[in-house]
């Protein structure tokens, strides 16, 4: 079977061995650790002090470097939640929904971080922490749909069943995506339009830009850490509770099908 | 329990049926949504003071030019233009530090029936645009100076 499919597609399908998974990834978890802390202290210093002010804002504008990348890993860990529960809904990959849920409470995190940093923000630009603009709408629905998806989990206690609800949940919930993102062009908003990532390039000179994206990248590292770290905790003690069981029981029942 | 063809069948139901009707669903709505609510009125979109009565909105566009001014204690009365059409505002509060002549700005609050917007609550709004304060000063300068050739 393996034969016909693609080197890369063949290769992910190696990994999502979990036991072959653990291997291959194991050595990387403590180098994305640290590059992870050397970036978020580079890019803070540089966010904080070897950066200019706004030339509106003035030094309000370091909240940036805090806020926009925990609102761009707040999606893109949905994201990542939704492209694994398509994977763990379609070919039942239970590596996949081991890594959706434990994606998960790092997704709300980040929510969580933007949405308090934002109104802090709002406070001192705005004059406000909240209003109930597009952006801080479906922003706060995301943090529900976050709760939502750990609650489904918590809740049904058939792991089976639970991987399934929730993957529908997250799969129907990535609608709020598109909808977080263009919400400042669809609708008129208090919230400003995208700077960074918008046709035409930023609007905003390089030596904003470089600790963002430093930053951007320090998030996405320590997203990669934390959910490496909880997915080999959760195998690891799955290995040690079910030592026999190679695979479940829906995966033999269906075998014969699926060629 | 289902057997494996019901649960293939189920799940072929939810990734060709459910899911694109539960995102046409959604798509149609925000279009729905776009076409009757609004975040904020800009000057020319205000309905009528009789058409909008009692009701609370956000009136958004810029400070006019020349416009800002301090009345007794903390009155303040200033012009949202979008530059179709001018609405007068009376605040009576502490502005945003970002409010200035020819910024953004969004105020709440209610239309009189005299033609001035009061105004509760007074929000600044600023555009994506970042940069250093030098660079601004920099080409106000040579705006001053004129073009270079």
């Amino acid at each position: 079977m393996a034969d016909d499919t693609l080197p890369m597609a063949n290769w992910l399908e190696k990994l999502a061995n979990p036991e072959v998974f653990v291997r291959r990834t194991k050595p990387l978890i403590m180098p994305i650790g640290a590059a992870a802390a050397v970036l978020v202290i580079v890019g803070s210093a540089l966010g904080l002090f070897f950066s200019p002010p706004d030339f509106r804002q003035g030094e309000s504008v370091r909240i940036m470097y805090v806020h926009v990348p925990a609102a761009w890993l707040a999606l893109q860990t949905y994201a990542a939640i939704a492209v694994a529960s398509f994977v763990g809904f379609i070919w039942k990959h239970r590596l996949a929904d081991v890594a959706a849920r434990q994606m998960a409470p790092i997704g709300l995190l980040f929510t969580v971080l933007a949405i308090v940093t934002g109104a802090l923000w709002g406070k001192v630009t705005w004059g406000v922490f909240w209003d109930w603009d597009p952006r801080l709408t479906s922003m706060l629905v995301l943090v529900f749909l976050y709760l939502g998806y750990i609650a489904v989990w918590q809740v049904i206690e058939s792991e089976f069943v639970a991987a399934r609800s929730a993957a529908i949940l997250a799969m129907l919930g990535a609608v709020n995506l598109p909808i977080i993102k263009f919400s400042v062009d669809w609708w008129d908003s208090l919230h400003q339009k995208a700077t960074v990532i918008r046709e035409g390039g930023p609007k905003m000179p390089a030596s904003m830009l470089w600790p963002l994206l430093i930053m951007a990248l320090a998030y996405t590292l320590i997203f990669a850490f934390v959910t490496l770290l909880r997915v080999h905790t959760v195998l690891a003690e799955k290995r040690k509770t079910k030592p026999v069981r190679r695979a479940s029981s829906a995966t033999i029942e269906e075998a014969p099908a699926t060629s | 329990m289902a057997t494996p063809y019901e649960k293939r069948r189920q799940r072929k139901l939810f990734l060709t049926i459910v899911l694109p009707a539960f995102a046409g669903a959604v798509a149609l709505s925000l279009v729905a949504i776009s076409q009757t609510q609004v975040y904020a009125y800009a000057p020319s979109t205000l309905p009528s003071p009789q058409e909008l009565g009692d009701r609370d909105v956000r009136l958004a566009g810029l400070v006019a030019e020349d416009s800002l001014r301090t009345g007794a204690d903390t009155n303040v009365t200033f012009t949202i233009t979008d530059g179709k059409a001018g609405v007068p505002v009376s605040f009576d509060g502490i502005l945003p530090a970002l409010v200035a002549e020819n910024e953004g700005i969004i105020a709440q609050g209610k239309m009189g029936p005299d033609g001035i917007f009061r105004a509760d609550n007074v929000l600044a709004r600023h555009d994506e645009n970042y940069e250093a304060p030098e660079v601004i000063k920099a080409l106000e300068e040579a705006a001053e100076q004129g073009p270079a050739y």
